[in-house]
């Protein structure tokens, strides 16, 4: 007989086994860093590019720096392009096999997303303080208090997170790191550029500002930016979470159903 | 029988048929799309044995596992592991089994000890129970030096030796063992089997699935035939074995005449287990050498010396060609399972 016939019940159980999986993907980024060092990188080399190369160009904001405006978009297209990574490490383990063994083990079925997407949430903290440091580094100023800068991080975060779900089902459905690679970025890129997170929405074509303006990462990009210049941010902060919510609420089922249902 | 059974840990009464056997299936179907890898299955596993599923490449044996470990739902037919069914009470079976093997994979990036004690904790052994049976599992699979190395690091045998190792970790009653040698070299098989030898000799049950004949017959004490979804025979291994013979003679001749002289004479002493073909002829017997001699001596009678002559143990190919009389399949989508040609 087995050693100990335990059935959990299902909430305890569930974070015993979130925090379970959570603990073994942040070993796995420990142990092979190129994959973290790259997405740390990657905005890094973002910020550098569009406050030096782009930002002459571009200052034609009134009243503020580039760097000022700019920065919050950043924030916003770091998470949205650090989620391909989560598709990428959740198609990496359907390939090698291991979510079979995952599955044929008395565990909760939410537990290997849930403990996917709490270790990334942890290595996305990382990434933000990281470009926050990059950010002030060039001259990016709060015009707010540190407060509402705090709270900007979080709605930032809350988006993030969200989007980990979309990538966790992406990786589920497509279930090969190259195919998740390759399907995430012509998603990932219109959201990213046609948004309000490196340039006013109002400098671009009519057609387009429809999309631009309500789009989450626009929406985002804006309530982080009226957060930390300190402008009114009400109606942009709720539109945000309230594009969060329903992505996470939408997703997190849908991406439960797709693991349970056979690979 | 039927009978009333209280599942331990969920209070809930099931009343239907319980088996006394360990592992339980009945008129299996699976139906991926168009292809058929399972078309109704049934064999039983008595407790505290080995039951060796033999059948190539696509012939549906990792679908019964998948079924079986509740990873996969099954489109028709029932399943039971140590009396619970796999669609019915699926969390009850996950607390009975272990699974290694070809697509149960463990994580490359943690160390050996790192990656038993994940499973330990999702297989919700109490966090005590969890670091000495690691310990222990390491030690008994000669893996103590190697414990705390990330697994990429390892030879092939040890990944595979850990794999089975990982299944172990909640001491399942039952096994699932899933091509468990396939890639490995002479001596990890070796190592390996015996390993697989002692987990029954302290009461697990273990369901086997191997390409290898002689995988089957070293290990198993029961051996289900399985071809194109199908099981093609259900014996023990000795009657199997008696059945199939266990060694292959191969005489070759100069020319084609000589070939069909010679399987003129071969065919007086052994009728049905003879082919003959272009200037080879072929038998299978369970009495090898004996066989042999009578051939040879037959052949010379007759003036026939062959110019090749081979003695070796059938191939899985050979088997498969008493069993079914099925011509091997190139393995194309219209011709799935079935004995791949070499």
């Amino acid at each position: 007989m087995p050693e100990s016939f335990r059935r959990p019940t299902p909430v305890i159980g569930a974070i015993h086994d979130t925090m379970t999986i959570a603990r073994r993907n942040i070993i796995d980024l420990r142990r092979v860093p190129q994959l973290f060092v790259f997405t740390m990188i990657q905005p890094v080399i973002f910020v550098i590019l569009f406050r030096y190369v782009f930002g002459g160009a571009l200052a034609k904001i009134p009243g503020i720096p580039y760097v000022d405006y700019l920065m919050p978009g950043i924030f916003v297209q770091t998470v949205t392009f650090g989620a391909i990574t989560t598709g990428i490490s959740m198609a990496t383990d359907v390939k090698s096999g291991i979510l079979e063994r995952f599955r044929s083990l008395p565990m909760a079925s939410s537990g290997v997303l849930a403990g996917r997407t709490v270790a990334d949430l942890g290595r996305t903290v990382l990434v933000v303080a990281l470009i926050s440091l990059v950010g002030f580094a060039v001259g990016f100023r709060i015009h707010a208090s540190w407060l509402a800068y705090i709270f900007a991080m979080l709605v930032v975060l809350l988006f993030a997170y969200s989007l980990l779900w979309v990538f966790t089902t992406v990786g589920l459905v497509l279930g090969n790191p190259e195919s998740a690679q390759a399907a995430s970025f012509p998603v990932v890129a219109p959201l990213v550029f046609a948004s309000s997170a490196f340039v006013p929405v109002a400098t671009m074509p009519s057609w387009l500002q429809g999309f631009a303006k309500y789009q989450p990462v626009s929406v985002t990009a804006s309530a982080v930016r009226a957060l930390v210049l300190g402008l009114p941010a009400r109606s942009w902060v709720t539109q945000s979470i309230l594009w969060s919510v329903g992505i996470f609420l939408v997703m997190a089922p849908l991406a439960v159903w797709r693991y349970r249902k056979s690979v | 029988m039927a009978g009333v059974r209280c599942c331990p840990g969920t209070g809930r009464i099931w009343w239907g048929t319980v088996s006394d056997a360990a592992i339980l299936v009945e008129g299996l179907v699976k139906t991926y799309g168009d292809i058929e890898a399972l078309k109704g299955i049934d064999f039983e596993v008595p407790h505290k044995t080995i039951f060796g599923l033999l059948g190539p490449n696509g012939a549906g044996k990792t679908t019964a596992i998948r079924i079986l470990s509740t990873i996969l739902h099954p489109d028709e037919g029932r399943a039971e592991v140590m009396g619970y069914d796999v669609v019915g009470d699926p969390v009850a079976v996950r607390f009975q089994i272990g699974l290694a093997g070809q697509n149960a994979a463990v994580d490359q990036n943690l160390t050996g000890r790192e990656n038993l004690t994940m499973i330990g904790r999702l297989a919700q052994l109490p966090r005590r129970v969890i670091a000495p049976r690691v310990d222990e599992l390491l030690e008994n699979f000669g893996l103590t030096k190697a414990a705390n190395r990330p697994l990429r690091t390892y030879s092939g045998g040890m990944t595979r030796r850990l794999d089975v190792a990982a299944a172990l970790v909640p001491r399942p009653p039952v096994l699932f063992l899933d091509e468990p040698t396939t890639g490995l070299d002479i001596q990890s098989r070796t190592e390996l089997w015996q390993l697989i030898r002692n987990l029954v000799s302290e009461g697990s049950t273990v369901l086997l699935t191997t390409q290898y004949l002689e995988e089957a017959d070293q290990l198993a004490d029961r051996i289900a035939v399985v071809s194109s979804g199908k099981i093609v025979a259900n014996d023990t291994a000795s009657a199997l074995k008696s059945r199939l013979g266990t060694t292959t003679i191969e005489i070759e001749m100069a020319d084609e005449d000589a070939g069909a002289r010679a399987a003129e004479v071969v065919s007086r002493l052994v009728a049905d287990n003879m082919h003959h073909e272009g200037k080879t002829v072929r038998l299978i017997s369970d009495k090898g050498p004996l066989v042999l001699v009578e051939v040879l001596s037959a052949l010379e009678s007759e003036g026939l010396v062959p110019d090749d002559l081979s003695v070796r143990e059938p191939t899985l190919d050979e088997v498969f060609l008493r069993l079914t009389g099925d011509h091997c399949t190139t393995g194309e989508e219209d011709d799935p399972g079935g004995v791949p040609c070499d």
